[in-house]
């Protein structure tokens, strides 16, 4: 709250404190029975929140200690309390779920390696393209760029499954570069396995073939993502492009034009203007566009469902999705609870951060604005 | 400044300057059809046969131009889905614009013991990812056994932190004097709330309005974990369901695009109109981070 906001708000709290008589008089008063309204404005909110997001999320810590299967309610007697064994099994017991686990944070992982950095740049790349100041239309280029962020993301999917389809328009498009497109949604090699196989590394050196951490070998960790995996990072990077273009663009509004000229008028390059003037200016919002990226890409959930499931071969297979699959098809609910929570963990730092860096830039915003 | 600039850049190189023109419209052009082509393709082969849309999946003329596929979804489950999801949609929107604006007022004007506290808490739930809530919300409405209702498709989405967070800012940014005039008349607070605050409020609830209808419109994994009656399935829900569930994959794709079609048109239209607003949304959802 500003200062002279405080200062607003305090003056009729003190004229209603000196005159008590006055407010029960006349049933209230201005400011008299704001206690009492203050809590009913709020209750709805409170309640729903409290009943439909806290109070589930304590329930679902519990189920995460426990072996429930989905028989009966997961908070009577009879139920195995298994303690911290869920967790357990996906860091340390060897076994098919912390494989899967292990699978699916390998999956992400690559996943979040690729679509942060391709979305950012692109959405950067679009914001210069669109605040040229000698170009015309470019509000209907804004919008265009815009516009996928805000359609269905279940209904944008099944485009691409089409699009990514073995004889679909994708494939159509490289045919025409002489490319014999590969069949997306049932290939599972990772792009590193393919290009060491390109230079004749087809199976994987003894070195690899041992234990690596978590239950996986050094070549299965080293497998990049594949090649389906691909194509739902390209929808993904299309349909958030537009949003972090729009952040970029407020950006590059508040940039002075008289700095760019100046800079120019001192005989910089373009490359340079960009490179020693604008970039440099955009800075908090490029830290704002990663962190929103690094927080979201971890949530991919959508699209897994509608195009993949997770197939081929657990290759799309991500903590999300896993943890929806390990309760409400395999029924371990206990398990997948704590995949939620793991992915929880995960998901908060990365918020927390993002929070800790972006609150002493707001602390300094105002403070320039003063002076 | 900047006309004399503008000349001396194009006298310094006229030629570069137009050269450089051209790449700017090139780029544009480039992305504009990567970023609208797939809509194309979307609608056009809807309106295709099976066989054309699998031989001429770019080709944006449907030859012969069908409408079977849409035939057939009218014959189907979807004018279920359809009204379904108006039903949700319509309910939560309303709910959220009312009770969101109620909370973003009340934290951003009135004094009540423990306001600081409730908006701590709107500010950490807006940090709660949504994907990690599906086992949790599945065991809350199981437990108070409205599991596969109505009720369970509306009432957990009927707020959002993050509509109160934008309500809040706004009504912090509007000065309190009219109100305080209404209430100095004797309106009650509600009243006040009512009739003097939120009219001033038209672009706020404009905002929120279309956020709200967009976000429960494409609303998903939600309704995975609410309901699993075909009966309550809204369009999403209804749509995945198309494609990853008993058809298979692979096959019928005007079917599915027709039905992906229909489900985006409305928000679509809203965009078309109201294309400012969103552009709001969006740098509002910048700034809270």
């Amino acid at each position: 709250m500003t200062t002279a906001a405080r200062d607003r708000d305090d003056r009729p709290r003190g004229g209603g404190r000196r005159d008590p008589a006055t407010r029960r008089r006349t049933g209230g008063g201005i400011r008299g029975n704001e206690g009492v309204a203050g809590w009913l404005f709020v209750l709805p909110v409170v309640v729903i929140l409290g009943v439909f997001l806290l109070l589930p999320i304590l329930m679902a810590f519990w189920v995460s200690l426990t072996g429930w299967e989905g028989q009966g309610s997961p908070f009577k007697s009879g139920v195995p309390f298994v303690g911290a064994d869920n967790y357990v099994r996906l860091f340390t017991e060897d076994g098919l779920a912390r494989r899967d686990f292990m699978t699916s944070i390998r999956n992400n992982g690559y996943y979040v390696l690729v679509v942060v950095p391709v979305q950012t740049a692109l959405a950067l790349a679009l914001a210069l393209v669109v605040n040229n100041r000698m170009l015309r239309g470019k509000g209907f280029f804004r919008t265009a760029f815009y516009f996928p962020s805000v359609t269905s993301s279940v209904a944008i999917s099944v485009v691409f499954l089409f699009m990514f389809a073995n004889s679909g328009a994708v494939n159509g498009i490289l045919s025409v570069f002489g490319i014999d497109g590969p069949a997306w949604f049932s290939d599972s090699r990772g792009l590193i396995h393919i290009v060491l196989g390109a230079v004749g590394v087809d199976s994987p050196p003894a070195a690899l073939t041992g234990g690596g951490p978590f239950g996986l070998t050094w070549w299965d960790w080293l497998s990049g993502p594949s090649v389906a995996m691909c194509a739902i990072m390209a929808l993904v990077v299309w349909t958030t492009s537009g949003t972090f273009m729009l952040m970029f663009l407020a950006a590059l509004q508040n940039v002075p034009v008289a700095l760019d000229e100046a800079s120019e008028l001192d005989g910089a390059s373009r490359w340079q203007r960009f490179r020693y003037v604008t970039l440099p200016l955009l800075k908090p919002t490029m830290f704002l566009v990663v962190t929103l990226g690094l927080i979201g890409t971890w949530q991919v959930f959508d699209q897994i469902y509608v195009m993949s499931q997770g197939n081929p071969a657990k290759t799309t297979l991500t903590p999300a999705f896993l943890s929806y699959r390990t309760a409400f098809k395999d029924f371990e609910y206990g398990r997948g609870a704590a995949i939620s929570f793991v992915l929880f963990l995960i998901i908060i730092v990365l918020t927390l951060l993002q929070r800790y860096v972006m609150r002493d830039r707001d602390e300094k915003r105002p403070r320039k604005r003063r002076s | 400044m900047a006309i004399l600039s503008g000349q001396t850049a194009r006298r310094r190189g006229g030629a570069r300057a137009w050269a450089s023109t051209i790449v700017g419209y090139a780029i544009l052009v480039f992305f504009g059809l990567v970023f609208l082509y797939p809509f194309v393709i979307q609608a056009a082969n809807s309106f295709k046969t099976e066989p054309d849309a699998a031989a001429n999946p770019l080709s944006p003329v449907p030859n012969p131009f069908t409408t079977a596929s849409f035939q057939r979804l009218l014959d189907g489950d979807f004018p279920l889905w359809l009204g379904n999801s108006l039903l949700v949609t319509v309910l939560v929107t309303i709910g959220r614009v009312f009770l969101d604006s109620l909370a973003g007022y009340a934290l951003a004007r009135l004094r009540f013991k423990g306001r600081g506290a409730v908006f701590a808490a709107v500010i950490a739930v807006m940090a709660v990812p949504g994907v990690v809530l599906l086992i949790p919300k599945f065991l809350v409405l199981n437990q108070l056994g409205i599991y596969d209702t109505y009720t369970a498709l509306i009432l957990p989405l009927l707020v959002d932190a993050a509509g109160v967070f934008i309500m809040k800012q706004f009504f912090e940014s509007v000065p309190a004097s009219m109100e305080e005039a209404a209430r100095i008349d004797g309106a009650g607070v509600f009243r006040t709330f009512w009739s003097v605050v939120l009219p001033m409020a038209r672009p706020a609830l404009i905002t929120l309005t279309i956020l709200s209808f967009q976000g429960s419109w494409n609303e998903f994994p939600h309704t995975l974990v609410a309901v699993q009656d075909p009966q309550l399935f809204t369009l999403p829900r209804g749509v995945a369901n198309l494609v990853s569930g008993s058809l298979g994959a692979g096959t019928q794709y005007p079917l599915k695009l027709g039905a992906a079609l229909l489900a985006t048109i409305p928000v679509a239209v809203i965009f078309a109109i109201f294309q400012r607003y969103f552009i709001r949304g969006a740098a509002e959802g910048a700034e809270k981070g």
